[in-house]
């Protein structure tokens, strides 16, 4: 494993959005209603953060090549992701360099997660278990 | 109005089992666009080692974030979730989520911190299976946003 790992692009629709709140059950309305969005001050509708976190997820799974790999897995929101109404709606790009091989063999990995070229999460990082 | 500190230290009673299945788990991985064979195939999970198909990193979100609701909703806390925003999360995991899964949720507060006129309340889940099976530990930081 070298110490950069490929970045993974994410797009992020309105539709994906409205998927995740029924599969996950967050029906907050700033997920899906632009009016209420900006009556709290946002720019429009945004992700929901769990959403973005488990497309870091995928990218950190895919990086391990096993969907059981995960040991530990933090991040901080430092920024919401906004979804505009159109057919492309944003991107969401995922890097990860490796950090340390722990003592007991698994990998720590730094996490970044960008949107429009800002840094959306912080303090994000990865430990997964080599197989 | 800041956040009641007699919260920290708080654990309250064991949720009801949260019985996972197959069918939810590949509802939440095709929602994330998750096409892992492990999400979708229990064959493909079962050359694992697991009894059925395995559940997504996040996706106990799902069960602890619905169990929360016994700490955000006491109104004693004093929570105005409309101001709420998510600030951190984190999961430590002892196995993945498998469908069949009967699932128990142990809820506590463990910190309550107040900083630039916002208060941060940090929730820890304990998620085992009925049978005391300990599966992830989940922690979650919600801001709650000052009063413009």
């Amino acid at each position: 494993m070298s110490d950069t790992l490929e970045p993974q692009t994410f797009r992020v629709t309105r539709a994906d959005l409205v998927r995740y709140a029924g599969a996950s059950g967050d029906f907050n309305p700033i997920h899906w209603s632009d009016r209420v969005a900006t009556s709290v001050g946002l720019p429009g509708v945004i992700a929901h953060g769990m959403f973005t976190m488990a497309l870091v997820g995928r990218a950190v799974t895919a990086w391990a090549g096993a969907p059981d790999a995960v040991v530990e897995f933090n991040v901080r929101f430092s920024r919401p992701v906004p979804v505009p109404d159109t057919d492309e709606g944003t991107e969401v790009v995922v890097t990860a360099t490796v950090r340390e091989i722990t003592d007991d063999g698994n990998t720590r990995l730094a996490l970044t997660a960008t949107c429009q070229g800002e840094k959306v999460l912080s303090l994000a990082q990865a430990t997964i278990r080599k197989r | 109005m800041p956040l009641d500190q007699s919260f920290v230290g708080r654990s309250w009673p064991a949720t009801e089992p949260y019985l996972v299945g197959r069918e939810k788990i590949r509802e939440f991985a095709r929602a994330i666009g998750a096409a892992d064979a492990e999400y979708h195939d229990p064959e493909a999970a079962r050359a694992l080692g697991y009894a059925d198909v395995v559940a997504p990193p996040t996706f106990p979100v799902v069960i602890t974030m619905s169990a929360s609701r016994q700490i955000v909703e006491d109104p004693a806390l004093g929570l105005d979730y409309s101001r709420v925003v998510h600030g951190d999360q984190r999961f430590a995991y002892a196995r993945p989520v498998v469908a069949g899964d009967a699932l128990v949720c142990v809820n506590s507060v463990d910190e309550i911190t107040s900083r630039g006129g916002h208060d941060f309340l940090t929730t820890r889940t304990e998620v085992s299976t009925a049978d005391g099976e300990p599966v992830v530990t989940v922690w979650s930081k919600l801001v709650q946003r000052g009063e413009h």
